[in-house]
């Protein structure tokens, strides 16, 4: 049996060196939700183990006004939940990242951990990528930024550097006629990993489709912003032809496995069934605002 | 005995379990530690198919820390030339699957078992033992393995002269189904086929095992009879049973697979070689691997009927998989598909198909709700076609008192026909159903009924009476469904007393007399019997004491509300004389009071059960849900009613799961890419309605309180009612289970 050190560092810059020093035989600890289950099931085996959720930062909501925020990346989907604010500003988003698990689970997991998980099925990981959130990212070499749809290299992968930790989603403003909205195909209703999860942001004015954002996950190797969904959207007033070229470019983005959680035929046509749905929710929740 | 009016049988009295289950303090066969205890680990089968030329586990026993490891040499031996049973289980494949001997049968399957001062210890060690295997072709599906070039697992299988793997057939017959097939005005024949499920429980298999230096062995392990883990693990181990007491740890959930063992032999050749107390307990990886499941099966009904619906032929070739080694529950699909119904020319044949899998274990009824799914299709389909209402259509072609049923027994009461009026008059049935309640989503309703034998077999009660007036009571079961509360019930009934005042436990195999299993739903119905003459044996004795106390011949001594009482006026007058009373001077008056009471019991009389369903189909995404469900079955008497709508509720539960979601997937290289809760899809809470159980109350004239069985009945129904109900939404009949998302949005997509 071999030992694990268990680090709780007070601050990122601790966190960092320590994630760094331990040159990849270290695990950055935030829920627990995937890295506990994968430890105990032999598929990892860190030396060291960095807790980050003792790092203000990282468990920070910020309210950065006109429906902006900063989240910190280990902040619990339960705690997210309690916040008015993030809630009326993005619904889609906080659905997406209270459907990871269960109840219990969602006291524990965080959208950053989500995202490093790196599973192509992930469910905060499409919703954020609709809502067009950038990611802070603290490493060695400083502090950088880049898109969600950036950060997942494939199953299990991200592109982050040796020693970089995720430390927050950045929101951006939200202007008037706005709302988002995420599903995913399960076939239970609940304690179940997405065969397809859909994300989709819009800015609706006067009925018509002023900025869209389509993200789409479990179809590929990672997460996809399907362009040429939001293409079809944008300038549309969503009527039927509109809708269905949209799903269309949902359907051509596919490039999905067949596997014990669905087969390529199904996942692909529901990727066109859930753009759809999902539009409809976004769109119904923009004409509110 | 059938008075309604009763205080305690029928109450929905606390349960016994309860207290110590919410609070986490039950004992599972995992929670027991001894002192000097080390763990063990199974070494498993990387191959689905593969001959073992020979172990080496020399490596492994020089690691530090490692106390004994085993293979199934250290077994008695079974030859394959030579069946020893136990029950209706063979210890030549008992022995083979608890460790393979010339063969690794299915990825997962036991070679070696070592025990060592950690489980980590223990897994290294695994690692160190060198097997070496000739892997051969692997054959996993029904349909692969009977075709003519299919990978054998056994050379000494042969089926029609030839090497098959077809290891057993079963056939019933009743008249001549050439004539019947050509009476009737219509013929149906369908092709089905189910996947394997896995009976769920939520405990693993795990035991601690001591087997001490002059040779006495003790089990704390959960199963669904300890006195099968002492008979089994005596076989397999060649200990004698006197020698092996098997303590019942509380059990989380069988649904029949604790019937058999896994693990306790192997820990008590662990613990002989080592001289240390061991512990296994398995993971759910392994449990998904190796243990259990149902039966997958291919079936081919063909059923002729006149224009009225009489029933005039049916013929039923059921093939299900045994898994590794022989033993399928062929008696499920073949004996019950067609029981309940009245028809003179049958055929029904069963042929037990071995493949690379896990050897199958009982769940639930085992193979009748195969069976059923495809009768009760087929009859769907012909109601539909003759124009006539499906439940009428049963209700006309019932078995009747007197016939001989296909399996041979001739039949008493028969009380089918209530089940299906049970339904006929619930509001369910003519609740009006919007079929098209939004766009994309359909609603159909579906209706099915299922046959079970249930059976009687050997129980031991003991009612003791305490010095200060109380009860203890004593059972040989372990209490999967309630038995425990069943009982007190009764006691406390026939004793007279209050229901607090009534304790039963479970004793161990050197404590209470030799128990069957709990299976077969048969243990409810034999230890009330027994609990009754046990009961009525300590009443005589209660009796006789008043009447020594008094003078009075015992003849002249009642019992009652708890107290004995002169019979008459003529008996003379004397103030009662209570339990706590003539508990009090029960050493002067010959000592103390109890009785055991052991019996082989007779009687119980088969389950019949019908379902109504309603569901919702989202086209677009395939997705099926259950709306509204409704399970009326006849249970004789409910003795708990909480706990027979339990038993109602979660066979119908797992039965939704076995009908939509549940399936054992495997990867080309034979092993099982689903084994965990997560893939492998057993209905959550919020996949199922509120399940009404309609309990059906014919006293079953052959029992004290008139108990028939009650758990396995209902997981026959669920999987046809639902395929019924679901092309009464969509107008497409499924043939094959799960109707999963994917294969519901695949036949919609279809011409």
């Amino acid at each position: 049996m071999t030992d694990i050190r268990y680090l709780a560092p007070n601050t990122l810059d601790e966190a960092v060196s320590a994630f760094a020093a331990a040159s990849g035989a270290a695990s950055i600890l935030a829920g627990g939700t995937d890295l506990l289950v994968q430890m105990r099931a032999g598929v990892r085996k860190p030396g060291t183990i960095i807790d980050i959720k003792k790092i203000p930062a990282l468990t920070a909501i910020e309210d950065l006004g006109g429906g902006a925020f900063r989240i910190g990346a280990a902040v619990s989907g339960a705690v997210l939940a309690e916040h008015m604010g993030f809630a009326k500003a993005w619904p889609g988003v906080l659905e997406a990242i209270n459907l990871i698990g269960s109840k219990q689970v969602q006291g524990r997991a965080s959208p950053g951990g989500n995202l490093c998980n790196s599973s192509p099925a992930g469910d905060s990981v499409p919703a954020m990528v609709a809502a067009g959130a950038v990611v802070t990212i603290q490493g060695p070499n400083g502090k950088r930024e880049v898109p969600v749809e950036a950060v997942p290299a494939g199953p299990g992968r991200t592109t982050l550097a040796p020693g970089e930790i995720v430390v927050s989603f950045t929101f951006p403003v939200r202007p008037k006629g706005a709302s988002d909205a995420y599903l995913r195909m399960i076939p239970r209703t609940e304690m179940d990993i997405a065969v397809v999860g859909l994300g989709v942001n819009l800015t609706m004015e006067g009925g018509v489709v002023k900025a869209a954002r389509v993200g789409l996950g479990a179809v590929a190797p990672t997460v996809l912003l399907v362009e040429g969904a939001a293409k079809a959207l944008i300038g549309s007033r969503l009527e039927d032809a509109a809708v269905e070229a949209a799903a269309a470019a949902c359907r051509a983005a596919c490039k999905p496995i067949d596997d014990k959680r669905g087969t390529i035929a199904y996942r692909t046509k529901v990727a066109g069934v859930l753009l759809k749905r999902v539009v409809a929710i976004a769109a119904a929740r923009a004409g509110g605002n | 005995m059938n008075d309604m009016s009763n205080k305690w049988i029928g109450a929905r009295t606390i349960r016994p379990d309860g207290a110590d289950k919410v609070t986490g303090r039950a004992t599972y066969s995992a929670d027991n530690t001894m002192p000097g205890m080390i763990w063990g680990k199974v070494l498993r089968s990387p191959h689905a198919h593969a001959v073992i030329r020979s172990i080496d586990t020399s490596k492994a026993e020089a690691l530090p820390g490692v106390k004994a490891v085993v293979t199934a040499k250290d077994f008695v031996d079974f030859p394959i030339d030579k069946s020893v049973m136990l029950g209706i289980q063979d210890m030549r494949w008992m022995a083979r699957n608890i460790l393979a001997k010339e063969k690794a049968l299915f990825h997962g399957h036991p070679v070696a078992a070592v025990a060592a001062i950690s489980e980590e210890v223990a897994a290294e060690a695994c690692k160190l033992i060198e097997v070496d295997y000739e892997v051969l072709p692997h054959v996993i599906e029904i349909e692969d393995a009977i075709k003519p070039d299919a990978p054998i697992l056994h050379d000494w299988v042969r089926h029609e002269g030839k090497p098959s793997n077809i290891a057993g057939t079963m056939v019933l017959k009743a008249g001549d189904i050439e004539k019947g097939f050509a009476e009737a005005d219509i013929v149906v024949e369908r092709t089905f086929t189910t996947r394997p499920v896995h009976q769920g429980y939520i405990e693993p298999h795990a035991c601690t095992v001591s087997h001490a230096a002059d040779g006495r062995v003790t089990i704390w392990s959960s199963s669904q009879g300890q006195f099968m883990v002492r008979a089994m693990t005596s076989l397999l181990t060649g200990i004698p049973q006197s020698n092996i007491r098997a303590i019942p740890a509380e059990i989380g959930g069988g649904f029949g697979a604790k019937t058999i063992v896994y693990l306790e032999p192997v820990a008590v050749m662990l613990s002989k070689k080592s001289g240390r107390p061991v512990k296994i307990v398995m993971t759910r990886d392994e449990v998904q691997r190796a243990t259990g499941p149902a039966p997958g099966s291919l079936m081919t009904v063909k059923i002729g009927a006149k224009k009225d619906g009489t029933l005039v032929a049916a013929q039923g070739t059921f093939y299900l998989q045994a898994g590794g080694l022989p033993g399928s529950p062929l008696r499920g699909p073949v004996g019950c598909s067609f029981a309940a119904y009245a028809i003179p020319n049958v055929l029904s044949t069963g042929y037990d198909v071995v493949s690379n899998r896990s050897k199958v274990a009982a769940y639930r009824a085992p193979g009748a709700p195969h069976g059923a799914f495809a009768t009760e299709s087929v009859l769907d389909e012909i109601a539909e076609k003759l124009g006539l209402d499906p439940l009428d259509m049963r209700v006309r072609n019932s078995a009747k008192p007197g016939d001989k049923a296909i399996y041979g027994a001739t039949f008493g009461d028969v009380t089918f026909v209530e089940t299906m009026d049970a339904i006929r008059k619930h509001p369910h049935y003519k609740a009006p159903l919007d079929k098209n309640p939004r766009p994309g989503v359909k609603r159909g309703r579906g209706v099915a009924s299922g046959f079970w034998y249930n059976a009687g077999g050997e129980s031991s009660v003991q009612v003791n009476i305490t010095e200060d007036g109380n009860v203890v009571v004593t059972t040989g079961h372990p209490d999967v469904g309630g038995s425990r509360a069943s009982i007190a019930n009764v006691v406390a009934e026939l004793m007279g007393i209050d229901h607090s005042r009534v304790n039963v436990i479970i004793g161990d195999t050197q404590t209470i007399g030799f128990s069957n299993l709990t299976g077969g739903s048969r243990v409810t119905f034999a230890s009330a019997m027994v609990a009754t003459a046990s009961c009525e044996k300590v009443v005589g004795q209660l009796k006789e004491r008043a009447a020594k106390i008094w003078k009075i011949d015992a003849e002249a001594v009642k019992w009652e509300d708890g107290m004995a009482l002169p019979a008459g006026d003529n008996a003379g007058k004397f103030p009662p004389l209570s339990l706590k009373e003539l508990a009090a001077k029960a050493n002067e008056m010959g000592g103390p009071i109890g009785a055991q009471v052991q019996l082989n019991t007779t009687g119980a009389d088969p389950g019949y059960a019908t379902h109504c369903v309603d569901v919702e189909v989202d086209v677009d995404l395939g997705i099926i849900r259950v709306l509204r469900y409704t399970a009326a079955q006849d249970v004789g008497r409910a003795l708990h009613p909480s706990y027979v709508e339990g038993q109602i509720q979660g066979g119908v539960v797992q039965g939704i799961g076995w009908a939509l979601s549940e399936e054992y997937l495997y990867d080309k290289q034979g092993r099982v890419d689903n084994a965990s809760f997560l893939d492998y899809r057993m209905p959550v809470c919020s996949d199922v309605p509120m399940i009404e159980a309609v309990v059906v109350e014919i006293p079953n004239s052959k029992h004290p309180q008139g108990v028939r069985g009650v758990g396995e009945a209902p997981i026959v129904p669920p999987l046809a009612a639902i395929a019924n109900a679901v092309h009464d939404a969509l107008g497409k009949r499924f043939y094959a289970l799960p109707m999963s998302p994917p294969k519901v949005t695949a036949r919609m997509d279809e011409a």
